[in-house]
């Protein structure tokens, strides 16, 4: 196994709940690891850690064989001699220089004509060729985030912090860059570690999504394991499913478990035994709608009827209301809701795959 | 007008900026980044001079740099002559007397320099103290002219610390403020009013200077 980035860390406040961190991400190749979760979850004190701009009070955080930060022994390496990237969300570019020496400010110590060589490669993979002599305010915030990131790319870190690098750019902006984001550390090779509350961003960036909540590390795993396989109920909700329902599982037969939510049955795939009480959890997005009473058809695949409730307008899509003895939300594309013409009060049929009900036992 | 009166300001209050400049910056600027939970107390120190009559601080400075004092006589084993009633010693009190003219601008300016820039700076392998010339001095400019004006302009003025600790020796700590006293004294007005014209002046030009740049100077954020 290759080098690894291995943290475990306590940062205590004098207000608010402490940070704690346990994190294991390998280092020699490039690989996106999200840090995700609600604002005050403790994201980027956590990155702030890592880079060394904060010192925690409790734990190790160890790089290869080298050890930054060792609370027993006292050992608190500097941010200047991690070798790491960090770029911060409001980019922080200096506003007295142009942005060839914004670029070059990280190697000055090396040779005139490398430093030239190795400016102009960057600024051109990161197109920003023709910018160099503009100072910041004459640059839009896309461009900002280009040089901030050229910036921290010249210097060859071993790994990139990014405190929510997008969140301060407008949507087209913000997905062309998500995109670009991707590419270049691929290129280049360089690991990252990102901080976002961003749902789409982590879908989108991430190898590996670390949900933080409260201070604490609630799941950690590929993003769309954790986004469809949340552990309990706290990232359930910070992940976004949107019908969390509380159920009792009724009986369990080959891996199919039947529960009683509100008035109504469905059937989930559980590959572990569940009795007595669960949440029942169904992203919006995996419920197909029909018109009208449905009659069943499988039992893999679960049909309740019930009525519209609301129906609201998000963008190209419908979020669909539906009291069907419990309260449950549909996603649906504009398109499909004025095909099937639907309306408040019209009886529909939700229908809802057995795997697609993630079942969580309570506590 | 007592043009060698003008010449010993002049000198006096060069040299306290100078010293200013070197020990007040590095000092404003801890001041601006600590959190250490006693720095009020400092500051308050600091902005003393400001509020203290001239005449008290004049008097425990003499005290200080006296020849019964560890500082007076360590300065005279070192060098042979007396502390009290000499330029040296004029100048000790004179860069404590501006002190807050100084630092104040200084800290201010320091702490209104984005956190993230001087962090961004550490992470990109720079190191405390060329980030503080390359990024927390450039960005602090103004602040830190409006602190060498100030601390010029008022050092050129001072007198009651100037007579309690230098006494009141032509050509050498003889000021442009105790020439403009003597004059009145010895009812030549228009010798005091010579002098006075030259430090109202001098004053008025710096504080324009100050205003002007504070208006146009800084980077936005």
């Amino acid at each position: 196994m290759g080098p690894e980035l291995v943290a475990e860390f306590e940062k205590r406040f004098l207000d608010g709940p402490p940070i704690q961190v346990r994190l294991r991400r390998p280092v020699d190749h490039f690989s996106l690891t999200v840090l995700f979760g609600p604002s005050g979850s403790g994201k980027t004190t956590a990155l702030r850690c890592l880079a060394g701009l904060d010192r925690p009070q409790r734990g190790y955080i160890r790089f290869g064989d080298e050890t930054w930060f060792d609370a027993s022994c006292g050992i608190l390496v500097p941010p200047q001699r991690r070798q790491i990237g960090y770029l911060f969300q409001e980019y922080a570019l200096f506003p007295h220089l142009t942005v060839e020496r914004n670029v070059g400010y990280g190697i000055r110590r090396i040779g005139d004509a490398e430093r030239r060589t190795r400016i102009a490669e960057i600024t051109d993979l990161l197109g920003l060729a023709g910018l160099e002599d503009r100072y910041s305010h004459q640059l839009s915030g896309g461009q900002q985030q280009r040089v901030a990131l050229a910036r921290a790319l010249v210097c060859r870190p071993r790994l990139l912090l990014l405190d929510e690098p997008l969140s301060a750019l407008d949507l087209p902006t913000r997905e062309q860059l998500r995109h670009e984001l991707r590419q270049w550390l691929t290129k280049l090779a360089v690991p990252g570690i990102v901080v976002t509350h961003d749902r789409v961003e982590t879908l989108a960036l991430g190898d590996h999504v670390v949900v933080m909540d409260h201070g604490r590390v609630r799941q950690s795993g590929p993003p769309q394991d954790v986004f469809s396989s949340p552990v309990d109920l706290a990232v359930a909700r910070i992940v976004g499913v949107d019908n969390i329902e509380s159920g009792k599982v009724i009986r369990m037969t080959d891996g199919l478990a039947t529960i009683q939510v509100g008035s109504s049955e469905l059937v989930a795939l559980s590959a572990a035994r569940v009795s007595g009480q669960v949440c029942v959890c169904i992203r919006a997005e995996d419920i197909m709608l029909e018109k009208g009473a449905v009659a069943r058809q499988s039992s893999a695949r679960n049909h309740v009827v019930g009525c519209i409730r609301s129906l609201d307008r998000e963008g190209p899509m419908v979020r669909v209301g539906i009291d069907c003895g419990f309260p449950l939300k549909a996603l649906v594309t504009y398109q499909a809701c004025e095909d099937m013409g639907l309306r408040d009060g019209m009886e529909v049929t939700a229908l809802v795959k057995a795997p697609a009900i993630r079942l969580i036992p309570r506590e | 007008m007592d043009i060698e009166a003008i010449w010993v300001s002049v000198e006096l209050a060069a040299f306290t900026t100078l010293i200013l400049f070197l020990i007040g910056l590095p000092f404003a600027y801890w001041l601006a980044v600590t959190s250490w939970r006693f720095k009020f107390l400092l500051e308050s120190l600091v902005v003393l001079p400001m509020i203290l009559p001239p005449t008290v601080l004049g008097f425990y400075i003499l005290v200080a740099i006296g020849p019964m004092s560890p500082l007076g006589r360590a300065y005279e084993e070192m060098t042979g002559h007396v502390l009290a009633f000499s330029f040296q010693g004029l100048l000790f009190a004179s860069i404590l007397y501006s002190l807050p003219f100084a630092v104040r601008p200084f800290a201010a300016a320091f702490a209104s320099v984005d956190r993230r820039l001087i962090e961004a700076s550490w992470c990109l392998g720079i190191s405390r103290l060329r980030t503080f010339v390359q990024i927390a001095c450039p960005l602090s400019w103004a602040g830190i002219v409006t602190g060498l004006v100030l601390s010029f302009a008022h050092t050129l003025g001072e007198f009651g610390v100037v007579l309690m600790v230098g006494g009141n020796i032509p050509g050498v700590t003889r000021t442009i403020s105790i020439a403009i006293y003597d004059e009145v004294q010895a009812v030549n007005y228009r010798g005091a009013a010579m002098a006075s014209l030259v430090l109202l002046a001098s004053s008025f030009i710096a504080l324009s200077v100050t205003h002007l740049i504070n208006r146009k100077g800084g980077y936005g954020t």
